[in-house]
Parts: structure tokens; sequence; C-alpha cells
């Protein structure tokens, strides 16, 4: 091989090297965010305490704070980011869709809908009326979760329907689709509203503002047990959302059974929104901010735009609860009124620079 | 050995009319084939039943005596690569769009020798100043050299283009037809092209299909491409004269041949 083949094959290895670097930095920036946001609040606490503290060694006062309070709403924060981000990142690629999200798809609302369901209907959760932070535990997350999922679910079922059966309807037809299923579950949420007392009313309206708080050890667990299955998952279809990405008959003449892919995706995308949402409450808009975010720096590549969002994901939860918590502290504002903030303007943003044509 | 297309047959919806009906014709190792036919005739459509794209209704396609049909996904794409008509392009660099040619051939991650295949087919491209440089930037005929490449890149042993001229200056037209004549000999591949410019057809294949009313009306080698079958196919009057001992195809102005279309009887 000539010199300067090897130059230019060696040139296409830095730029892959670059995009690894992406990812690296994404997940530094992460951890250094999640350090200073365990240690940033009421209490100050060096950050050495909280390494400390993560590894049993800290002072008793510290250690029940890290451990009990600030630890678990952070790695909430880094699996709920990681968990829509992933998520919304496959749902734009196999609906070839850039608004594709868990909540412009009405997926967020349908898993709220059912996890109030299930909170207030089935007894699933424990109302409380003593304090803010307090007013909704969940007691048994199997049937919440299961609740959200199925309600979710019903989003996703209907939004693949349409665009199997009604293909000239076009991005802007299933966004509106979307819209339409919001409402519609928004609807439900609100005569769940009208038949429940004032103390329930208020913990609803509280549970969908968004709060990281309110998950537990055994929300973590199974949310990261979930978030990291599905990844592997979508991990191991990085080469296939990338052929489907240029096209569904591409695809297919690379290999790519596309059929299957998208449901499956689209399903394992809705589970893993629909448990965020019923752990955590309505966060919207991570979903479709970090995957275009990342686009900037590895493109359409899902080898790296899967790892990246995640990344992604992760450090814009932690970022916006961490402001959340500290910008007027000792008051906690609600982290889904903070993320639909960042939303609302990457929205206009994509409106400007226009989509591309093939919609991932 | 190579390829055999066999009673194929194709419509969208039973209750409709046949796309294609009882297609048969084989290619040849090494052999360009040209399928010929006015609009609507079934010419994609025929190649996405060989791609399983649209799955034939009835027939069999046979790649090196293997059923495609019985084939898995992964090892079709081995077999078959189908360059589409209208291709949609990711936002990829050059390298990594032909990269996904080897997608069926990657178990975990692109290999080193994955990449060399791909830079090879690059180079035979002439488009090793643009590895990476990102397919939308490209003008059309190195986009379509992409696509190209990345289709040589699943060493397929059976090559389907659907117009790859047609959005090409005539530099490109005869660059583009020529390596893949080349290829088709190097790499002892059979090659089925749509083409709708008949000289092109003459100059870089071997052999002609021509469809109309679902069927082959006629199939074979330079024989083939007279001016009746033109006419019955096209309806249109030829000249086929020779100029530096290469057939060339005339429209023949004078004898003008009326065909029906919506706004009545219109002269051609």
């Amino acid at each position: 091989m000539a010199n300067d083949d090897i130059t230019k094959l060696q040139a296409y290895n830095d730029f892959i090297k670059r995009k690894s670097l992406v990812f690296a930095i994404a997940v530094f920036a992460t951890i250094v965010i999640a350090l200073f946001a365990v240690s940033a609040g009421s209490l100050d606490i060096p950050v050495l305490e909280v390494i400390r503290s993560i590894l049993g060694k800290g002072e008793a006062q510290f250690h029940t704070v890290v451990m009990g309070i600030r630890l678990p709403r952070v790695i909430a924060a880094i699996l709920v980011g990681a968990t829509l981000a992933v998520a919304g990142a496959v749902m734009q690629c196999v609906l070839q869709n850039p608004l594709a999200s868990a909540s412009t798809l009405g997926v967020s609302q349908g898993a709220a809908f059912g996890a109030a369901l299930g909170i207030i209907v089935f007894g699933g959760g424990v109302v409380n009326s003593d304090s803010a932070a307090t007013a909704v535990t969940i007691n048994n997350p199997y049937i919440v979760t299961l609740c959200a999922f199925l309600c979710g679910s019903l989003s996703t079922f209907v939004v693949i329907i349409l665009s199997q059966f009604k293909k000239e309807l076009g991005p802007a037809g299933l966004i509106l689709a979307g819209v339409a299923l919001s409402s519609l579950f928004t609807g439900g949420s609100t005569l769940l509203q009208y038949f429940a007392d004032e103390t329930k009313i208020s913990s609803v309206v509280f549970w969908t503002f968004g709060n990281l708080g309110s998950a537990g050890w055994t929300e973590l667990l199974i949310l990261a047990v979930i978030f990291f299955i599905t990844l592997v998952y979508f991990l191991l279809n990085r080469w296939n959302y990338n052929a489907m990405a240029s096209g569904a008959d591409t695809a297919k003449s690379l290999g790519v059974n596309t059929r299957a892919v998208m449901l499956i995706s689209m399903g394992i995308s809705s589970l893993n929104a629909a448990v965020a949402v019923s752990f955590v409450g309505i966060i919207g808009f991570v979903g479709l901010v970090a995957p275009h975010m990342m686009r900037r720096f590895v493109g359409n590549d899902y080898r790296y735009l899967v790892p990246c969002s995640a990344a992604a994901g992760a450090l814009l939860l932690i970022l916006a609860d961490t402001f959340g918590r500290l910008i007027i502290a000792p008051v906690i504002l609600p982290i889904g009124a903070i993320t639909s903030f960042l939303g609302a303007p990457m929205f206009l943003y994509l409106l400007f620079r226009g989509f591309d044509k093939n919609g991932c | 050995m190579g390829v055999e297309i066999d009673n194929i047959t194709f419509a969208y919806n039973p209750t409709f009319r046949n796309i294609l009906e009882d297609i048969s014709f084989d290619i040849q190792k090494n052999q360009c084939i040209a399928i010929l036919g006015n609009n609507g005739a079934g010419k994609t459509t025929l190649l996405k039943c060989i791609d399983r794209i649209c799955p034939a209704n009835k027939g069999v396609v046979l790649v090196d005596s293997k059923n495609v049909y019985n084939m898995t996904k992964n090892v079709m794409a081995q077999n078959i690569a189908y360059v589409q008509q209208n291709n949609s392009f990711n936002n990829m660099t050059v390298f990594d769009s032909v990269l996904l040619g080897r997608k069926p051939y990657i178990k975990w991650d692109a290999t080193s020798e994955d990449r060399q295949i791909v830079y090879d087919m690059i180079e035979k491209m002439h488009l090793e100043d643009f590895v990476l440089r990102n397919v939308s930037e490209l003008s059309g005929g190195e986009a379509q050299k992409v696509m190209l490449a990345r289709a040589l890149a699943q060493e397929p042993k059976l090559l389907m283009l659907d117009e790859p001229t047609s959005s090409l200056d005539p530099l490109n037209q005869h660059e583009v037809l020529s390596i893949v004549k080349q290829i088709a000999k190097e790499h002892n591949i059979c090659v089925a092209i749509i083409i709708h410019d008949l000289n092109l057809a003459i100059r870089y294949c071997d052999r002609f299909v021509f469809l109309k009313d679902s069927r082959v009306f006629s199939y074979g080698g330079l024989e083939t491409m007279t001016p009746e079958n033109i006419k019955e196919v096209y309806s249109i009057h030829v000249d086929i004269i020779e100029h530096r001992g290469i057939p060339l195809i005339v429209p023949f102005p004078d004898k003008r041949v009326a065909v029906n279309s919506s706004l009545g009887k219109v002269g051609i």
C-alpha cells in the first residue's frame, strides 16, 4: 500500500478516535458534575468527603446526606437522563423523524397517566400530605411500572401503526399524532384529578412536575438493570441503525430486518421511557435535546451516537437538577420545568436549521 | 453458474393486476445485462423482487444455484447488492457510508480487513480525496460513486443498479459504466442495470431484457436491439446506424408515430 493510502486510512482512524474522545469527555464531565452535585447544597460537603462517604469511610452526618439523599438523586438523574436520551436517539432513527422522543410521541404522557392510575386507583403508591418532597411515595413499583409501561406502549403502538400504514403522513403527521395522544392522556389525568380529593390532586400535580428525589435505591436498581440490558441491545443494533438511517430499502438490501428492528426498538425505547417516567414523573425534551446535541459532534453514526447520547442525557439532567436545587435554595425547582426550558429553544433551533431529509 | 431468475410473478395487491408476470432470464458471470422498458414497465419492482425488498408471489431467484428466498437476510446481502435510483444519504462521511457495505460481514465491529476493502473500493471509484467528506456535500456523480463503492464493498455475486447514470453528466456516465463493466470482469460477478439510454446500454451491456406489459418481451444479445423491438417497447421509431464501429440508436423524427396519451393522440 502506498504511503498516501496509509495516511488516508490513518486519517480515518484519527477521525474515529476523535468520536471516542467526545464520549470520554462527556463521561468525564458527567462524573465531575455529579461529584459537584453531591457536594453542593444546604450542607456543603467537600468532594473528598463525598468520595469517602461513597466508600463508606466518611463522617456519619455526611454519609447520611450523601448516601440517603444526594447520591440517589444524582444516580437517578444519570439513569433517567441516559435512558430518555438513548430512547430518543433510537426512536428518531427507526421512525426517521428528528422530532421523535418519548415526550413528543406521547409516550411520557401515556406513561404518566398509567403511573398516576397505578398509584391512585390501583394503590401502587402511598399519598402523603405532610410535605411536598414526600407527597407521593411508590410502595409498589411493579404495579406502577406495569401501568406506566402499558399506557406508554399504547402511544407507541398507535404511532407504529400510523407510521406503517399511513406512510404519507410524514414526520409532521407523526408528531401531530403524538400531540393528539398527549392530549388524550392529559385529559385522562385531568379526569383522575377531578374525582380525587385536594391532597391527591396536589400530589398528582406535584408528581407530574418530575422529581428525581422520589426514586429510592430499589427503583434505581430496576432502572439500572433495564437501562443496561436495553443499552446492550441498542449497541448490538448500532450497525442496523446506521443502515436504517440511510433509508428502509437500503437497510433491507444490507440484510437488515427493518420491521423487526423497528418494532423491537420502539417497544424497548417505550419500556425504558415508561419505567423512567413512572419513577420520577414527566421529564420532557431530554430525549430530543441530547441526541441532537451529540449529532453536532459525532454525526449520525449510531456506533457513537448511542453511547454519546446516553452520556449527554445524563449530563444534561444532572445540570438541570443541580440548577433547580441551587438557584433559589432551599426551594427546589421542578426538574420537568427546567428541561422544558431547555427543550423549547432546541425545537426552535431545529426549525431554523432545518432537518435532514431522512429525518435523522 | 450465475444468476437465474425463474418465473417471477408479483402484484402489490393480489386483487390488482400483476406488475410482473412469469419473468425469466439468466445472467452469466462477468456479464452485464440491461433491463429495458418504458416507465411503469416494472423494472424497479423486478430488482426489488430479486432483492426480496418486495418478495415475489411466485418464482425463484437462484444465485450460484442457491435460492435467494431461502437465505438469511445477511447471507442474501453477501450475495446481492442493490443500488437504488433515489438514495437518501445518511449524514455520514464517505468512508463510513461505504463501510456500511461491510455490514453483512461485521460481527461486532469492522476489522482492519473490512477497512482495507472499503478503502480499495473508494480508490477504485477515485474518491480517495473525499474519505472524510460528508456524502451530502458531494456532487450527484460523486455521491453515485459512493453508493456504487458501498455495493461493491458487499462483495456480491450479483450487482443490481437502478438507473445509475440518471443524475450524471456524460463524462461521469461513461466513467461509472466503464468501472461497472471492469468490475464485473475483475470480480467475476453478474450485473443487472436498469437504464433508459439505449446507446449506453448497447455500449456497456452484453445482453438485454425488454419488459413490456408485465412480461419479458424480448431477451438476448445485440441481435434483440432492433428498431422493431424498440418500437414495440417504447412506441418510438429509431434507426440503428454505425459510427466508428459502434452501433448508435437515433430516433427517427420523420416517421412520427401516434401514441395514446391522456391528452388524446400525440405525435412523437
